[in-house]
């Protein structure tokens, strides 16, 4: 059982502000049937049309995603529209005392209906929807370049997320924003986002020159292995498995799609590559027979 | 607040009777039944009585009963032996909708260069048995598939899969965790060379399993590093908790014909009263057969987890095939394999009887169910249209 805090489950079993606002002056709807979550977020404003007055949702998800949209709507109220834009997911999860990590998604959701609102009313252009999935390139701040087919989640977004809530592994990426959840296909670019926002090398430096003991080498060139190469191959429907390291020869062989793949000898000198630079200068690769 | 225990399939409550009798082997009886005096020999005729009894549920021979730990560890063995014993094979066929314990070690074996077919089911989860005779080959080591299916219910043709994998001279495992004291197994009418089962699913506790292996089919063991269960198994025996699985087993003997008369009645009225009740909800392997204590029921437009816990308030414990209990994001492969759309699987309950449901928890949940759909219909933003006609 998720260990909800007292204040989710309060706004879970008593939700705040649910229903329609047949006048609203601005309504942002994310998700879909398909995502297993949706929001629907109703804004009223003042005369002046610069305070917000009135807040309601229609949620379709599970506890969290119903206690964050209650939360968000009773954050709201009160609020200017730059004030409301700049509540963030993380406020969402802190007004509720804390969401479990793999609920994190929820408040995500929350703070994009916010802006999917706001943007709306404020006349900046909406891209069309996808029809099943809105989750991050539904508001034209993070177009960007669609990194998650299966949710629909593009590059903007999810540096926005890595960078807000400072995440460093493809695991928390997917409990923030569900990207790499489905089919796992975009992992490796998540990875390389993490990177990009962090602002390193996917890998920690390592020596590349000198001597390295035989342990230590094999131990860097499984770590490479594992880190850097077997998920991109995995995503394409390849693998490979290191066979054996003798000196600086590194002998893999190339399993399911990789093996007689005609394009293997390019694979192998990536891999050659990524080791040579992530390793030691003097590795070699060699493919053997699967 | 007082439990109503609506979700067997996931464990069940421990059957007094079986508890008294594992009860003197841990502060008493402790000796270990390997030794050679007395006190460990009493131990040992327990254990045996104990084999006897499964034996008797199975139809099969007390030689033919290997203690294990759960069962995850009986299909893994099951699994890791039929490879080992038919080296030359390297085909393995199982079904897409299998209990983890067998999908992600054939996805494992996969990776280590094996060849594995996931046999699809039809939508109501009926076994697709012409693609499984299309893939069978002189190659395939091993078909795996499971008795009966742990979210719905549905009950797989294993005796007629078992007869096609013989003929090919494969061996034929069967996850029979869900199925075992819920419908009759006969092992000795039947093909079937490797069988699993689970005591916590069959009131006795947690931590005990057994696998069945038939007289005279190679075996390679899991465990090494001792002769207990004829070096089939490792490891000292859990002999408090294979004395209470025998109990269990007898009792589950004595209780199949309430299995599949009175607690069949009260599933049956169940999903019936729920079916009539709520509008837009579907039975997941309707029209299927399935085993007597299990309903799987879709609601559109909300979703699982909200359910549960609005379900949970009232002390109303089931389960669900959505994503959000688990934590992962798709809903149920089960479901998915199925073709159930997404719109449905992420408001999919299941609930699961045993012996002990009465009357009156069958009524609370029949109360309890509508208004809860209703609630959270109200709060979603989809389905108005469909829900005002």
């Amino acid at each position: 059982m998720w260990d909800y805090t007292s204040k989710v489950k309060d706004h879970f079993l008593n939700p705040r502000n649910v229903g329609e606002i047949p006048d609203a002056d601005a309504v942002g709807e994310v998700g879909s049937l398909a995502c297993g979550d949706a929001l629907k977020l109703y804004l009223k404003l003042d005369e002046a049309k610069e305070k917000i007055v009135d807040a309601k949702f229609q949620t379709f998800g599970c506890a969290s995603a119903i206690a964050s949209s209650s939360a968000l709507t009773e954050m709201l109220k009160g609020k200017t529209l730059d004030e409301a834009l700049a509540v963030s997911n993380q406020d969402i999860a802190e007004f509720l005392g804390g969401l479990p990590e793999e609920k994190m998604h929820c408040s995500v959701m929350g703070q994009e209906a916010l802006e999917v609102a706001i943007c709306t009313y404020r006349g900046l252009e909406v891209p069309e929807h996808d029809a099943e999935h809105d989750h991050g390139h539904a508001y034209p701040e993070y177009e960007g370049t669609l990194v998650c087919k299966c949710f629909g989640i593009t590059d903007a977004f999810l540096k926005k997320v890595i960078e807000t809530n400072k995440l460093t592994t493809v695991e928390q990426v997917t409990h923030f924003t569900k990207a790499g959840g489905a089919c796992g296909g975009c992992i490796p670019k998540i990875k390389e986002l993490i990177a990009e926002v962090l602002g390193q090398q996917t890998a920690q430096p390592q020596p590349k020159t000198g001597k390295l003991s035989n342990l230590k080498k094999m131990q860097l060139v499984q770590e490479v292995l594992e880190r850097d190469i077997r998920p991109m191959l995995l995503a394409d429907g390849g693998d490979l498995e290191l066979v054996d390291i003798e000196g600086d020869t590194v002998q893999i062989a190339f399993r399911k799609a990789c093996a007689g793949c005609s394009s293997s000898g390019n694979t192998a000198r990536f891999v050659e590559m990524k080791l040579r630079e992530l390793v030691h200068d003097d590795l070699r690769v060699q493919e053997v027979p699967a | 607040m007082k439990e109503i225990y609506l979700d067997n399939n996931a464990t069940t409550k421990v059957d007094e009777a079986v508890f008294e009798e594992m009860r003197p082997y841990f502060c008493e009886l402790y000796g270990n039944p390997s030794s050679m005096h007395f006190f460990g020999g009493q131990v040992q005729g327990k254990v045996t009585e104990a084999r006897k009894r499964v034996a008797d549920l199975l139809g099969a021979t007390p030689d033919e009963i290997i203690f294990t730990a759960c069962g995850t560890e009986s299909d893994n063995a099951a699994i890791r032996s039929a490879l080992e014993v038919l080296p030359d094979r390297r085909h393995i066929i199982t079904s897409r909708v299998e209990h983890p314990a067998v999908l992600t070690q054939c996805r494992n074996l996969r990776q280590k260069g094996y060849r594995v077919t996931e046999v699809g089911v039809d939508n109501v989860g009926r076994l697709d048995m012409e693609e499984y005779k299309r893939a069978i080959d002189d190659d395939t080591a091993i078909v795996s598939f499971m008795w009966a299916n742990n979210e719905t219910g549905v009950i797989f043709p294993v005796e007629e899969a078992a007869a096609i994998a013989k003929a090919r001279g494969a061996l034929f495992h069967t996850d029979a965790v869900q199925a075992v004291g819920k419908v009759p197994i006969n092992m000795a009418a039947s093909q079937i060379d490797l069988l699993a089962l689970s005591g916590h699913k069959l009131h006795a506790p947690k931590g005990i399993g057994a696998l069945y292996l038939r007289r005279g089919t190679p075996f390679r063991p899991l465990l090494v590093g001792g002769h207990q269960e004829q070096s089939r198994r490792a490891g000292t025996e859990n002999a408090a908790a294979i004395i209470a699985l025998g109990k269990a087993c007898q009792l589950a003997g004595q209780h199949m014909q309430t299995e599949n008369s009175t607690v069949k009645a009260k599933r049956d009225r169940l999903q019936d009263a729920l079916m009539r009740a709520i509008p837009h909800a579907r039975i997941n392997g309707d029209g299927a057969e399935r085993l007597p204590n299990t309903t799987s029921i879709a609601f559109e437009f909300v979703e699982g987890e909200a359910i549960l816990l609005l379900l949970s308030e009232l002390g109303i414990c089931a389960s669900s095939g959505s994503a959000c209990t688990s934590g992962s994001l798709e809903p149920s492969h089960v479901l998915r394999a199925m073709g159930v759309p997404f719109t449905c699987a992420h408001g999919s309950i299941r609930f699961s009887l045993s012996r002990y449901t009465t009357d009156a928890e069958i009524d609370a949940v029949i109360q309890a169910m509508p208004r809860i759909i209703a609630r959270l219909r109200e709060m979603s933003p989809f389905g108005r249209e469909h829900l005002k006609g």
